[in-house]
């Protein structure tokens, strides 16, 4: 799925080290680096609004990172990802009331809490060939919605879970500039251990079985326990997404995390670019920031022609839901490398300027 | 023991699992065909229930008319599902062509609310409801239709399959598609009449539950309840999703009846089948009549 790198001339590899290393040069490192350093500075620059989003942007990447794993690099599908994104949340708002466990620790137990759950789900369709885990992952969908409704003892029912502020060590963070630390923290983190994860045999062996999985297990890879646990990875990102959201928005409840969710968060990831890491940013910043544009567009058409034809106040989420829908088939028709593979294309193409042909 | 409660569940189970095992045959008949698992089936029910609605209670066209012109129209859409965004994405990895069929559903389901608006809408009378006393029992006409329109597709793609020329195409594409291709058959037109035929046997289903229990996006859940029955019968047999469709239909109703008179969990009625669906991938995967996959190297 991930198309041919695009390594410039005279750019030999000798060692497999050389050719496993995460930044092909010293520049492409030193702006990472740099990259980094700014979005540090970013909560003094940004006023509230877009903190938040930065925040949710930081939030869904981890979530589209673990699914990523899974449909990027393993070739599964799965429509349950928000219901697991959701049971991450609820369970490390129990953890951190119920038990004297801080926040800190409490995010990634309930990653790996979900990752459990994903497994009671995703082992009896690893086994099997095709296309088993998106069904049985819708039917997971559906049972953990359910449970979360039921279960008053866990999810609070009917009314919205609390869950504490984000603690560490006593020290308790408060606020969005705060918090936007701690999602940074975590997102370099989850990203850098994805990255390096590609580059060990696991992370190859995952992507032997999506690209033959017959060759693959003549190879001697275990197609069941990979399968396994790439799934189980792509649940244990979603749970720790989900706590991170749980403690950022401090209620948890399971309204807007149904079956559109899950779709969403394959959006973003085939937007970004299926198999692509950094795509997976840049498709969940295009599906965060694809509503907020959309309002601001219908804020900016009111009274004209085309509100008074499609009347947009009032279908503003129904209009979303539909440019989401088309985006998601746009994309898989024509660029299914998504954004990942046109930034390479931009990249290549200033690269060579003006002799881009 | 509630007995007639009981029978009276058994019954609706019964209406509503030949219908399920109606929408079941059309997924699999798309998916032998064609290979794709549709994940807008739901929606295609919901397609054909809207615009036959808009005929007959915007319009105010007679039933008679109405409903043929329904079944055109979808044949219609189904071809230009297939040809418009589908037949680009032959060659392209599966998993690719299951998120178009994901992306396709929330486009219609979005869309038909952007249309038709959120509120369910009574379907207009096409038969005068009447309950008909059967051995004892209350039964709404409706319900005996909806049964008789169910069988009645059922038996026609039975036929449709083991005697047709074109369900005769239809099998061997799905057996091999090369060696159907050499033989000459136009594979091409056969996958656009699967998708033809299944949005149009949809749509019939469609309408059916709207006259039941009125038009609203609810209706997309039968698209949903598809995953089970046809797990249950096997992805790739058509009688199996029958008989998947009537079993969960049953279940589901008997899974209420335990429901209300022991258990009051609420709510089990909707999901049971999804249990049933991870226990069939547990025990038995491929279903009652699926084919067990196995590959030569």
């Amino acid at each position: 799925m991930a198309g041919p790198a695009l390594i410039p001339a005279g750019d030999f590899r000798t060692t497999y080290a050389a050719d496993t290393t995460i930044f092909p040069t010293k520049t492409s490192r030193n702006f990472a680096i740099a990259g980094v350093l700014l979005l540090c500075l970013a909560p003094q620059f940004f006023g509230g609004y877009w903190l938040s989003i930065l925040i949710q942007i930081g939030i869904f990447s981890i979530a589209a990172l673990g699914l990523n794993i899974l449909v990027g690099f393993t070739g599964q599908i799965s429509i349950g990802h928000a219901a697991f994104f959701l049971l991450g949340a609820f369970t490390s708002a129990y953890i951190s009331n119920n038990a004297p466990i801080p926040v800190f620790f409490a995010i990634p137990l309930a990653g790996i809490v979900t990752a459990l759950v994903g497994l009671v789900f995703g082992i009896p369709a690893a086994r099997l060939k095709g296309l088993y885990l998106v069904i049985a992952t819708l039917a997971a969908q559906y049972i953990l919605l359910d449970f979360f409704s039921r279960a008053e003892w866990f999810s609070g029912g009917s009314v919205p879970a609390s869950a504490e502020p984000f603690s560490i060590f006593g020290y308790t963070l408060r606020g969005d500039k705060q918090y936007f630390y701690v999602v940074l923290a975590y997102v370099l983190a989850s990203y850098i251990l994805v990255t390096n994860l590609m580059r060990t045999r696991d992370g190859r062996a995952l992507v032997a079985i999506r690209d033959h999985y017959l060759s693959a297990e003549i190879m001697g890879i275990n197609l069941t326990k990979y399968r396994t646990l790439s799934f189980a990875l792509a649940a244990f990102f979603a749970g720790i997404a989900g706590a991170l959201y749980a403690h950022y928005q401090q209620v948890v409840s399971q309204e807007g995390f149904g079956i559109e969710r899950s779709i969403l968060f394959l959006a973003m990831i085939i937007i970004g670019g299926t198999g692509s890491i950094m795509g997976t940013l840049m498709g969940t910043a295009f599906v965060v920031l694809l509503p907020e544009s959309m309002e601001w567009l219908s804020l900016h058409l009111k009274g004209g022609a085309i509100d008074h034809a499609l009347s947009l106040n009032t279908n503003i989420t129904f209009l979303r839901e539909i440019a989401i829908g088309l985006i998601i088939i746009a994309f898989l028709m024509f660029e299914p490398d998504g954004l990942a593979h046109r930034w390479r294309q931009i990249k290549a193409y200033w690269k060579l300027y003006p002799f881009s042909h | 023991m509630n007995t007639a409660f009981l029978i009276q569940l058994l019954v609706n189970g019964l209406v509503v699992g030949t219908l399920y095992g109606v929408v079941a045959m059309s997924f699999v008949l798309i998916y032998k065909a064609t290979q794709v698992v549709n994940f807008a089936q739901g929606e295609l029910l919901l397609v054909g229930a809207w615009v036959c609605w808009a005929l007959l209670a915007k319009y105010q066209v007679p039933f008679w008319i109405g409903m043929p012109m329904t079944l055109v129209f979808m044949f219609v859409f189904g071809i230009a599902i297939q040809v418009l965004i589908l037949r680009p994405m032959i060659g392209e990895p599966i998993i690719s062509v299951i998120m178009v069929t994901i992306g396709l559903s929330t486009v219609f389901q979005a869309a038909l609310k952007w249309m038709f608006g959120v509120n369910p809408q009574p379907f207009p009378r096409v038969f005068e409801s009447q309950s008909v006393n059967l051995l004892g029992l209350q039964i709404q006409t409706v319900y005996i239709m909806s049964l008789v329109v169910s069988v009645a597709m059922m038996i026609g793609m039975a036929w449709f399959f083991r005697a047709s020329k074109y369900g005769l195409a239809m099998r061997a594409t799905a057996f091999n598609q090369q060696v159907a291709q050499s033989l000459g058959i136009s594979v091409k037109s056969v996958f656009a009449m699967a998708w033809a035929i299944s949005a149009t046997v949809s749509a019939v289903a469609g309408v059916v539950v709207a006259v039941v229990n009125g038009v609203s996006s609810g209706l997309a859940a039968y698209g949903i309840k598809v995953f089970p029955a046809a797990i249950l019968g096997g992805l790739d047999s058509v009688g199996g999703a029958v008989l998947g469709g009537i079993i969960i239909g049953l279940l589901e109703n008997i899974a209420q009846y335990v429901d209300s008179q022991y258990l009051h969990w609420g709510n089990l009625y909707e999901i049971a089948p999804f249990y049933v669906l991870i226990i069939v991938l547990m025990i038995k995967p491929y279903g009652l009549f699926g084919t067990h996959d196995i590959e030569r190297i």
